[in-house]
């Protein structure tokens, strides 16, 4: 099991980079903000330990709970910051044609 | 009862896990344009939707209310934050969601060492994982929220260090950790070595972070995220759940990949960020150029709007200070009127120009600047000894020509925009104050350049009246 994750674990490194290495400078913020929103997927390892009973005692639950709030504000935050910023991009193309079609005048 | 065996099958939730993670992989894919970024956001989040869904597929679900009262209090927190952030304050808001997100790991790996009375019977390496999503989530939530605090102006901006000790502090800051780590992983359930553990990591967060200021800040954050990623990977391989393990890890090496650009583009290595002290010699800096001499030119806005009525090229150069003081918008309506008049703008994007990588982008793409219109650094160097005008607003440190002629500059060899190449040079400034990094700047005191003081928007919209009347 330890091998198999290490193998994903090794893989996925290397996905990141390919990935990442093809986003223009000016994407950059929003990037930083999109992968800031994946990274809330350790929302689920608080959710796991809660969901499967393994956590006991009023401490670790409330503990837990707040991870998972921490989790929830990082996951619908991010995604949600991420689409504001990127919907301001998105009339660019609209823009470009309009400036274009100036441009031989 | 077929339905109920179904959805609580291992493999079932397996497979929900690769169709979320192919679905961050492919969303990424989509951030790579402009015109596919938006989808690609939110099929991430649709993925993230399955994760999360996966993750409730066990025979015997526990603590429903606790769990969804969690989520319900992060979305009644994160959604109203994430929505009326202005597009000005993104940077302390991403170091702020990274922050709470390091902090869950952290939270999580301390419940993880309770719950199995300090790693009692579980695997080594399940300890060892742990042990490190626990330094490096708190060391991440810390420094991140010292990155907001110093953001938000919350706390001074300004460098804040110990002194001498720095380095020896954090280092011994680091291997109590550390070596908190290693004797919980050798076998010790003691939770007050836990506490320490998460303390240490504490400290050394805050440490890491106080003493950085200038243009390394937007270097930190990126170095943030990274490690929440990395932390957040540890975490799945402690937990074995594969979508953890994935997300995680693509976040590290993309967040690595991606400071390193960052700290390329400033000529730094990651080492001397982290070891701080940026800006630390400013006394030396100011009065070298006190020595130097040179008087500041103030100008009028109807000066300035003749002045580039009749150019034929402008270039705006923006800055932090754009961002301030909201004068994007006001950027946009003068553009337009010199266009009116036959003017060529342009904008010249520094790499690291405001506090976060492509923040400027996203202002002037906010105001409907048009993509074309902006420029890289590499692209609009070779155009300024072209260019009639430079107009900088609220710009300072990328277009210090100390950076390439001052070899004792705390900034030398940084790329920086050669604005001072061009005709003339306006700068739209508050003060004669020094820049985020606390340097004084050649360029305020060069003949060719006159200054228009204020704040941006205000200047900006004096320029566009003055236009209009022209």
């Amino acid at each position: 099991m330890l091998v198999t994750n290490l193998a994903i674990l090794v893989l996925a490194g290397f996905v990141g980079y390919a990935v990442i290495s093809k986003v223009p400078n000016t994407l950059h913020t929003p990037l930083m903000s999109g992968t800031n929103a994946i990274h809330g997927i350790v929302v689920l390892g608080g959710i796991l330990l809660l969901v499967d009973g393994h956590a006991q005692g009023f401490l670790n639950k409330l503990l837990l709970l707040i991870a998972v709030a921490f989790g929830t504000i990082n996951v619908v935050g991010g995604f949600l910051v991420t689409d504001r910023m990127l919907e301001m991009f998105k009339q660019k193309p609209k823009e470009l044609v309009e400036a274009d079609a100036e441009a031989p005048q | 009862m077929i339905l109920a065996s179904f959805i609580t099958d291992a493999d079932t939730r397996s497979v929900l896990y690769i169709v979320s993670f192919a679905l961050f992989i492919y969303g990424l894919s989509g951030l790579t344009g402009p015109k596919t970024a938006v989808r690609g956001n939110r099929i991430a989040a649709v993925g993230m939707g399955f994760a999360v869904i996966a993750t409730f597929l066990v025979p015997d679900v526990s603590n429903i209310a606790l769990i969804l009262l969690g989520i319900a209090i992060g979305t009644v927190v994160g959604v109203p934050a994430a929505r009326q952030v202005k597009m000005t304050q993104m940077p302390q808001m991403v170091a702020l969601f990274n922050g709470v997100g390091g902090g869950a790991v952290a939270l999580i790996a301390w419940v993880e060492f309770r719950s199995s009375n300090g790693f009692d019977g579980v695997p080594t390496y399940v300890a060892i994982f742990s042990v490190f999503a626990a330094i490096v989530g708190s060391v991440s939530f810390w420094g991140s929220n010292i990155a907001f605090a110093k953001l938000q102006e919350l706390i001074d901006g300004k460098p804040v260090t110990i002194g001498t000790l720095q380095t020896p502090v954090n280092a011994a800051l680091g291997l109590v950790a550390v070596g908190a780590g290693v004797a919980i992983v050798a076998g010790s359930h003691s939770e007050g070595l836990m506490i320490l553990l998460l303390v240490a990591a504490a400290a050394l967060g805050n440490l890491l972070v106080l003493p950085i200021g200038g243009a390394d800040m937007p270097v930190v954050i990126s170095l943030l995220n990274a490690f929440t990623g990395l932390s957040a990977a540890a975490t799945g391989v402690a937990l074995n759940n594969t979508a953890l393990i994935v997300a995680g890890m693509i976040v590290g090496a993309s967040g690595t990949l991606l400071t390193q650009q960052m700290a390329t583009a400033m000529n730094r290595t990651i080492t001397s960020v982290i070891a701080g002290g940026f800006g630390g010699t400013v006394e030396a800096a100011a009065g070298a150029v006190g020595a130097g001499g040179g008087t500041v030119r103030a100008t009028s806005a109807a000066d300035v709007a003749i002045q580039m009525a009749y150019a034929r090229q402008v270039v705006v150069v923006p800055g932090y200070g754009m961002a301030v003081s909201q004068a994007q918008h006001a950027v946009r309506e003068m553009a337009k009127m010199l266009e009116a008049k036959g003017v060529e703008v342009k904008y010249a994007i520094h790499p690291v120009a405001g506090r976060m990588p492509g923040h400027m982008n996203v202002l002037l793409a906010e105001a409907d600047v048009p993509y074309e219109q902006l420029k890289e650094m590499d692209d609009i160097n070779g155009e300024f000894a072209r260019t009639d005008v430079s107009l900088v607003i609220g710009a300072n440190d990328v277009t210090n020509p100390d950076a390439r002629n001052k070899a004792d500059s705390p900034i030398y060899g940084m790329p920086i925009l050669n604005v001072d190449e061009s005709h003339s040079i306006i700068v739209l400034k508050r003060s004669m104050s020094s820049g985020y990094a606390g340097i004084d700047n050649p360029l305020f005191v060069n003949p060719k350049t006159s200054m228009l003081f204020g704040d941006a928007k205000g200047s900006v919209a004096d320029i566009t009246e003055e236009l209009k009347a022209l």
